[in-house]
Formats: C-alpha cells, sequence, structure tokens
C-alpha cells in the first residue's frame, strides 16, 4: 500500500529574481512499513522532499499524496488536520517544547487529536515505556540528556499512531552511542508496530540501518535501491 | 483550554520579570484609572451634594420675574407672604421641607476692611438651615427674634480677623433702590466644607433681613427639599400659582450637569489614552514572545496545532497577563480610593465661581465604574494582543522551523 507518493515534483525558491530548485521533476513511491533514507549531500533536496512529504511546504509544480489522498493543494489548517493524524516528525534538533515535561510533549499530538484523558494517559505511558523513559516522565527537556530528548521525540512522533514517521538528520546532534540506541529504536518500532519510517541522513552509520535508500544529488533522485539492512 | 493555559503560564514563567513587568504596567494603570474615577466621581458627587444643600435645594419657588443674578429685593421680584407661600407646599407628601428665603447683595466693613457678600435671610427654626447649625465652629445659632446678631462663615472671619462677639457693619442694597447700614454682632461663625462659598455668605434672621432691606413680608425664594429629589420634576407639577415658577435642581444646575458630562467624557478620553500606553507595552512583551518562539510555532503547527489553536495559545498568555494585571489593580485602586474616600484629599478653594465645591474631595468608587474599567483593561488587553498572536498563527510551519533557536 502506498503511503507517500509525488509525481513530477518540483520545489523553486525565489530570492530577489534568482530562482533556486530544491527539487527538480521528482517521481518517488513509499510504500507501507519502509525503512527509508534519504541520503545526499547539503543541498540535494532531502529536506525539501520530506517537508513536502509531510505537508509542511507545498510543491511549486506537481503533485503530493498521502495515503492515497492529494494534498498538494490543500489549505493550512487543511494540511495540519492531516499532520496531526497521520504523519509523525523527529527533527534532528530535538524539537520539543521546552515548558512541557517528556509525559506532556507526548501527550501534545493526543491533545490535539481530540483524545480523551484516560486514552492519552494510557498511550504516553505505553510509549515512555517502549523508548524505556518511564522514569524521566515528568523531567522537562533541559533535565534530559540529547539522547533522552530524542526518543521523547521519537515517542512523541509515534502517539497519534500515524502511518508515516519523517525524521530529518535523526542523529545529527548526538554523539555515536546515542545515535545508535536511537536508529535502534526507530528500527524496533518499525519492525514492530509496522509504521513507515523516512529519514534524511548523510551519516554512513545511520544508513546502514535503512531497507531502502534513496539517493538525491541537486534536487534529484540519481539512486534508488535496496539499502544495507534488508 | 486548561492546556492552552498551562502552556501560557509556563511561557510567562519563561521571562518571569518580563512578564511581571507587564502585568505590573497594567496594574498601575488600572490603578491610576480606578483611582482617578473615583476622585472625579467623588468630587462631582460632593459638589451636586453641597449644591443642593446649600443652594439650590431640590426645588425653588421664585416670582415669575425674579433674577437670581440681580438679588434685588425691589417688590416686584419676590413673593408675598412667603411663610403661608411655604407652609401650604410644605403640606404636599413629596416635600420635606419647605423655607422662604431673601437674598440680598451687601457689604460686611470692619474698620476699614470690606468684603462683598450676599445677605441670606432664613427662617432659623427651619431643618433646612442644618448644613449652618450643624457647621457652627463657635457661637450659636440665630433666633427668629434676633434683631442684630449675624452668623459668617469662617473664611470671613478668619479675613476680617472677627470673633464671636465681634461687631461689623452690613450695607445693603435696599427695596427702594438705596443703602441702609447697621452694625451688628456676630452670633456665630459656620463652616459648611466649602470655604469659596462661606467666604461669601452671610445669614441673618429672615424678619430682620426683610425689615433692614426694606422688602417688607416678602422672599426671593421658597427653598424646598423633598423625601427623594428625583421626584421633583412630579413635586414641581404639584405646586401651583400663577405667579410663581417652579425650577428643579437639575435646572438650577445646568452648569453643573454639563461640568458633570464634560468631565466625564474628559474621563473616557484620558482613560483610553493611559490603555493605550500600557497595552502598547503588553503587546511588546507578547511580539517578544512570538518572535522568539518562532521554532516552538513552527513544531506546534507541524504537531498539527491550527491557526485558531496558536491564537488561542497566545491569547491565553495575554489573558493571564491582563489577569494579574487587572487584579494588582484593582486592589490598589480600590484600597486608594477607599483609604482616601475616608480621610479625603484636602484642596481648599479651588476658587471656581459658579459652583460649589468642597475644601475635601472624598473619592467616591462606584461599582459600576469598576466593573466598566475591569472589563475595559481586559478586552483591550485581549484585543491587542490579537495582532501578536496573528503573526505567530499565520507564519509558515516550513519558515518557522527553520528559525534560530
Amino acid at each position: 500500500m502506498e503511503v507517500a507518493k509525488v509525481e513530477n515534483v518540483s520545489r523553486v525558491y525565489k530570492v530577489g529574481e534568482v530562482e533556486t530548485y530544491a527539487l527538480r521533476d521528482v517521481s518517488l513511491t513509499i510504500q507501507s512499513g519502509e525503512f527509508t533514507a534519504l541520503v545526499g549531500p547539503s543541498g540535494s533536496g532531502k529536506t525539501t522532499l520530506l517537508q513536502l512529504f509531510g505537508c509542511l511546504d507545498q510543491p511549486t509544480t506537481g503533485r503530493v499524496f498521502i495515503n492515497g489522498q492529494d494534498v498538494s493543494r490543500l489549505n493550512r489548517n487543511q494540511r495540519a488536520d492531516l499532520r496531526k493524524g497521520q504523519i509523525g516528525f523527529i527533527f534532528q534538533f530535538f524539537a520539543l517544547i521546552p515548558t512541557l515535561t517528556a509525559y506532556e510533549n507526548i501527550e501534545m499530538p493526543l491533545l490535539l487529536n481530540g483524545m480523551s484523558a484516560r486514552q492519552r494517559h494510557e498511550r504516553v505511558m505505553e510509549l515512555l515505556k517502549a523508548v524505556d523513559l518511564l522514569d524521566r516522565k515528568d523531567n522537562r527537556p533541559d533535565q534530559m540528556s540529547g539522547g533522552q530528548q530524542q526518543r521523547v521525540a521519537i515517542a512523541r512522533a509515534l502517539a497519534p499512531n500515524p502511518t508515516l514517521i519523517l525524521a530529518d538528520e535523526p542523529t545529527a546532534n548526538l554523539d555515536t552511542t546515542n545515535g545508535e540506541q536511537v536508529m535502534e529504536l526507530m528500527t524496533r518500532l518499525n519492525q514492530e508496530t509496522g509504521v513507515t519510517f523516512v529519514f534524511a541522513t548523510h551519516d554512513p552509520r545511520v544508513i546502514k540501518y535503512a531497507r531502502r535508500v534513496i539517493t538525491l544529488r541537486d534536487g534529484s533522485i540519481v539512486e534508488n535501491g535496496a539499502g544495507p539492512a534488508r | 483550554m486548561w492546556t492552552y493555559l498551562k502552556m501560557a503560564y509556563r511561557n510567562l514563567l519563561r521571562h518571569r520579570r518580563r512578564s511581571a513587568l507587564s502585568a505590573l504596567a497594567l496594574a498601575i494603570a488600572l490603578a491610576l484609572l480606578v483611582f482617578m474615577a473615583a476622585f472625579f466621581k467623588g468630587e462631582m458627587r460632593s459638589s451636586l451634594e453641597d449644591t443642593l444643600r446649600l443652594s439650590s435645594g431640590h426645588l425653588q419657588v421664585r416670582d415669575v420675574d425674579y433674577d437670581p443674578d440681580k438679588a434685588s429685593v425691589a417688590w416686584s421680584y419676590l413673593i408675598d407672604k412667603p411663610f403661608d407661600v411655604a407652609q401650604k407646599i410644605a403640606s404636599l407628601p413629596p416635600v420635606r421641607v419647605a423655607t422662604p428665603r431673601l437674598f440680598a447683595s451687601g457689604i460686611v466693613s470692619v474698620g476699614q476692611d470690606s468684603r462683598g457678600v450676599q445677605i441670606i435671610g432664613i427662617d432659623p427654626a427651619s431643618e433646612a438651615n442644618a448644613p449652618y447649625r450643624q457647621g457652627l465652629v463657635s457661637g450659636d445659632f440665630l433666633t427668629a427674634d434676633d434683631r442684630n446678631g449675624i452668623l459668617i462663615g469662617y473664611p470671613l472671619a478668619q479675613s476680617l480677623g472677627l470673633q464671636v462677639g465681634s461687631s461689623l457693619n452690613l450695607l445693603v442694597n435696599t427695596a427702594e433702590g438705596q443703602v441702609d447700614e447697621q452694625p451688628f454682632v456676630v452670633r456665630g461663625i459656620f463652616s459648611t466644607g466649602s470655604s469659596n462659598y462661606d467666604k461669601g455668605i452671610v445669614l441673618l434672621p429672615i424678619a430682620k433681613a426683610q425689615t433692614f432691606s426694606g422688602a417688607g413680608d416678602r422672599a426671593s425664594i421658597i427653598f424646598i427639599l423633598l423625601h427623594d429629589r428625583e421626584q421633583a420634576q412630579a413635586a414641581a407639577a404639584a405646586i401651583t400659582g400663577a405667579s410663581y415658577k417652579v425650577l428643579t435642581w437639575q435646572e438650577m444646575n445646568e452648569l453643573l450637569v454639563l461640568v458633570n458630562d464634560f468631565s466625564n467624557a474628559y474621563i473616557t478620553f484620558l482613560n483610553l489614552i493611559i490603555l493605550g500606553v500600557t497595552v502598547t507595552v503588553i503587546v511588546n512583551t507578547m511580539l517578544m514572545a512570538v518572535f522568539e518562539r518562532t521554532r516552538e510555532i513552527g513544531i506546534l503547527s507541524a504537531l498539527g496545532m491550527k491557526s485558531r489553536q496558536i491564537i488561542t495559545l497566545f491569547l491565553s498568555e495575554a489573558a493571564l497577563l491582563a489577569l494579574g494585571g487587572v487584579v494588582v489593580g484593582l486592589l490598589v485602586g480600590s484600597a486608594l480610593s477607599a483609604y482616601f474616600g475616608s480621610v479625603g484629599i484636602y484642596f481648599g478653594d479651588l476658587g471656581v465661581s459658579g459652583m460649589i465645591f468642597g475644601d475635601r474631595i472624598y473619592p467616591y468608587l462606584m461599582l459600576e465604574d469598576v466593573l466598566r474599567l475591569t472589563i475595559t483593561a481586559f478586552v483591550i488587553t485581549l484585543l491587542a494582543c490579537y495582532y501578536p498572536a496573528q503573526i505567530a498563527a499565520r507564519m509558515e510551519p516550513v519558515e518557522a522551523l527553520r528559525a534560530e533557536k
């Protein structure tokens, strides 16, 4: 089943009179349950592609589909609705809300989805256990290490049971040990829950976990094949 | 909503000093507005009360040709047999007291010193004289048959160096257009609480004033107090007489009503200026918060928070700031108003002619003013903070996520 698809997508940024192509006529399909790495040097278009899959941005030309729905021309609130139920994000900066505890950060997408208090509590506790942070549930981000924060972010991304999780350089700000722990956690969750992971990286230690690797350069896909983990 | 308030509260605590200063700005402004409202209300209220009890009463019956500015005692301007008229009016149910008064212009002289005064002939027995009787600073009140006694105000006594028992000469413009002069003895010195009023009047028993001025058995007005001043129109309609005119307190104090209306408009304008300046401080705080938290807004948006929800989050912060400021401001403003409302603020003789003001102004806080100001301050703050909240809500998530932490 197709979870995400882009068809002939281009994304052009205009600065003054100068047009820069971040993506150029890209077509790609992501199937359910994939664990896929988008790789390539800085400026190759990895993050832009993730943002289009995540409905954070819209293509200049071409179409984007999420779970079969064309999302290319949805308005801001329709895209927000889609994100809160179907898409989870993990960012390279540990994108937690600094005033909320680990528990509350994970709870936030559930609140936005209108889940009842009892269901929220059960789900958050389940996720805290899954990422092995039960003892840190009342800690705020500044009371946790980078690795712990990223595990909270992973739990938050999983919270509403999305079909797709997008991770933009999830280990870029972590040391080797923490980076590997995060990747192993993502791999385990992918296998246990079947949720689709697409992550952008240029770190070979991260690429080795991917079962599919898509290489981008100058906004175009130059390679699309099986990854080392297959 | 609880989640928004919780997040808003914690966000405000991130910059405690900045949040506290913003709330303080609103608190100071609201305290000032509450106190100002109480001050002006107290001033206008006491001015009206003083005017009614000392000068105009609730109703006055005058001869149709009487002109109060001339204070003439020419017979054609006066009411004949005023005690009979007053007695008839006093029998009407809404009337508490009706008493004749005679006004004449005169000059008090002591040695080489003299002052222009208004001579008021009163019926000493009438309860309408309570402000003078209760305001006696020294000496005794007049009696109806006193033929050379006079009551003078405290500031006049001070300026002329007079005491109880002192003698003075009083010169009067008579009914025939002549001038008469007689010596009097100061029986008592009074203070009504308004130096400006007290320095310009002297009181004589009406019988003596009639004889002295040549008015005969006549009076300038019938001074009437009602049980309820709001019944003035109805009571005026019940008083009949072809040669009289009946004036209500509203008609006699048009200037006061006008000043009251003007001061209300002036205060409203001033309130808006003060609130405008204060709200600018809070809007600035909220704008700083929006720009500092651009990336967080991006994260929340990525999680699926809609524009409306982002606006609610920032308006919750504004509401908490406003609430803190409003509560403190209300307490301080009410405490100041209550304290000065009991001890008063001394201004002395304001030197305003045409209106009676007390030497002390007692702020008077009304619940409706408190509610109006509180709601206005709260609503204006929220309305103004809609602007930064909307900036936050309009941020493109992809741009916001790129922002520096």
